[in-house]
């Protein structure tokens, strides 16, 4: 069981929760810029947690299932059809043997998720069967999916759904995307960073109250915002440390910078900020020309709201696996 | 000498250590002393160090207690106990010997650093692989090693036209530090020679040759030297 790719779309890789645990090797994570979409996606499909889905960037690739396989599609809002039939995201859906699945362009939001029942069967490295661009790690050495690419899929249990297997089909259920899709632009909680403080006094207020706008030189590593120069009050001379996904960077220019998820493992601009690992993915699915704003937010509202995520997230999950037994099986 | 180190919760999972804020050999040998402590005391520990700095991530769940304290505090409070009579460098580093052809066009800058330092090449190679280096911290790419203890006459201030194209196994000089490029990668260093070591390797169970914290020395080889032993490993 293989998944041709026909057309990559515009920045298409396999992405699982990343490489954890060799920064000290100058290997960063990478993984899935909104990892909630990206589990949810896996549990759609009745996945083991941990399974590599497709991140697809504001335009999806175009793919050709060679057996009937199930799938599911979270995160930004894609147009998607399968042999010209329309595909619901947020739910299960089915595709008989030798089915095309055309990924638009995105609606709202820049990431989508693709995940497949049984998986992607590609070797894991260092743990991860993430797509590291940058350290050329992953899949055909960590680049972008190209055309003619084949992807193998795991093998998962048979399910005894749909009745009818011969066409596309979802289900009648599916997950609300209200509670996981950030579709208000709300602020982003930024934690004050190691040099908050060496900031000018208007560039304190620029940043918690200023509007941002993702710069369109934005990736997996960066996203760059324009719209206010921010100041040090004086110019400081640092030696380089760790840096992590949500670090809010200034560098001399002046432009704030906040690595994401192939964020480099050290860096040595002075840290502003650092985002809230809860706000991260909602800053992932910001398109460039999209607005962000920074509130200012404690350790522990910060740690507080990351553990009510998680808590929703498994229980969210725990009703997908109930909902998807009843319905599937 | 009494333990300053700063902390800083830096994110949710995360604490960092500072030792100090400069670069300094005395500094990093503290930092890479304090990772092999930790490690020993908590092998799952997640340990990053940089050249005055430490990263902590850790499951701030695991550093959870009943009573009022974060688990930033937690872990710090547990840390400095397990550093307390930290030695004053890592007692168990080990020490890696690269082969390096300097030169021609292995390093094709390398009359340029001479002419900058105002050395011959053999000097400048005499004095490469004279000194005894420490990784100070591994960053820029997978398994890229910064090197401390350069021969200060060999500080070299980096190329004004970076190269887009630097070649796997390059061993360079950036201002007062020297480095060995693990694969094809951009880079604006001096590139003095090349060694035929593979430095990086994604597919084995140790996948850097070197680690923070390692000592480092140089010999040199001559090309013949060079291409039997790149053979012998050939990708």
């Amino acid at each position: 069981m293989s998944v041709t790719v026909i057309k990559p779309g515009l920045s298409s890789t396999l992405q699982d929760a990343g490489r954890a645990g060799h920064a000290a090797l100058g290997v960063g994570r990478a993984g899935a810029m909104d990892g909630p979409a990206w589990q949810l996606a896996n549990a759609l499909v009745g996945n083991r947690a941990g399974e590599a889905a497709i991140e697809c960037t504001l335009l999806g690739p175009t793919l050709k299932f060679t057996h009937a396989s199930v799938i599911a599609l979270t995160g930004a809002t894609i147009g998607a059809h399968a042999n010209g039939q329309s595909i619901s995201m947020w739910t299960r859906c089915y595709l008989p043997a030798g089915s095309v699945l055309q990924l638009g362009g995105m609606h709202i939001g820049c990431r989508s998720y693709l995940a497949v029942r049984g998986g992607f069967d590609v070797a894991p490295i260092l743990g991860s069967r993430s797509s590291d661009l940058h350290a050329k790690l992953g899949h055909a050495d960590g680049r972008s999916l190209r055309a003619g690419d084949e992807l193998l899929i795991g093998y998962a249990a048979p399910l005894k759904w749909p009745p009818n297997p011969k066409k596309v089909q979802a289900l009648r259920w599916g997950i609300d995307p209200l509670t996981w899709f950030d579709f208000a632009f709300q602020p982003i909680a930024l934690l004050p960073g190691s040099h908050f403080q060496q900031l000018d006094d208007d560039s304190r207020q620029l940043l918690l109250e200023g509007k941002f706008i993702l710069s369109k030189d934005s990736n997996r590593t960066a996203g760059r915002l324009d719209g206010h120069m921010l100041k040090l009050r004086q110019t400081l001379e640092l030696v380089s440390e760790a840096t992590l996904p949500g670090t809010l960077q200034l560098p001399p220019s002046g432009q704030p910078i906040a690595l994401l998820a192939e964020a480099p493992v050290t860096g040595g601009y002075p840290r502003i900020g650092q985002i809230a690992a809860v706000d991260l993915p909602h800053l992932g699915q910001r398109r460039p020309g999209d607005t962000v704003c920074f509130h200012l937010s404690t350790m522990d509202q910060a740690a507080s709201r990351l553990a009510d995520r998680q808590r929703r997230l498994a229980r969210q999950i725990d009703i997908v696996e109930q909902r998807l037994h009843e319905a599937s099986d | 000498m009494p333990l300053a180190i700063q902390f800083e919760a830096m994110a949710e999972d995360a604490l960092l250590l500072r030792f100090g804020s400069t670069i300094d050999s005395a500094i990093n040998a503290r930092v890479h002393a304090a990772v092999s402590c930790l490690r020993q005391r908590w092998p799952t520990l997640e340990c990053v160090p940089a050249y005055a700095s430490l990263l902590l991530r850790f499951d701030p769940e695991q550093w959870q207690r009943p009573d009022e304290g974060t688990p930033h505090q937690h872990m710090g409070d547990a840390v400095l106990e397990a550093l307390t009579d930290l030695p004053l460098a890592p007692t168990n580093s080990r020490l890696i010997e690269i082969p390096v052809c300097y030169g021609d066009t292995d390093g094709p800058d390398l009359a340029e650093v001479a002419a900058i330092t105002k050395l011959t090449t053999d000097e400048v190679i005499a004095r490469h692989c004279a000194a005894e280096y420490r990784v100070a911290m591994l960053g820029f790419a997978p398994g890229f090693p910064y090197l401390l203890g350069l021969d200060p006459s060999l500080a070299v201030p980096r190329r004004t036209d970076p190269r887009q194209r630097v070649a796997a196994g390059s061993v360079a000089i950036g201002g007062n530090q020297t480095g060995i490029y693990p694969d094809e990668l951009p880079g604006g260093w001096q590139l003095i020679g090349r060694t035929p070591l593979r430095l990086f390797d994604a597919a084995t169970d140790t996948p850097s040759l070197l680690t923070a914290g390692d000592r480092v020395r140089f010999h040199a080889i001559d090309q013949p030297t060079y291409r039997q032993l790149a053979t012998g490993h050939a990708p």
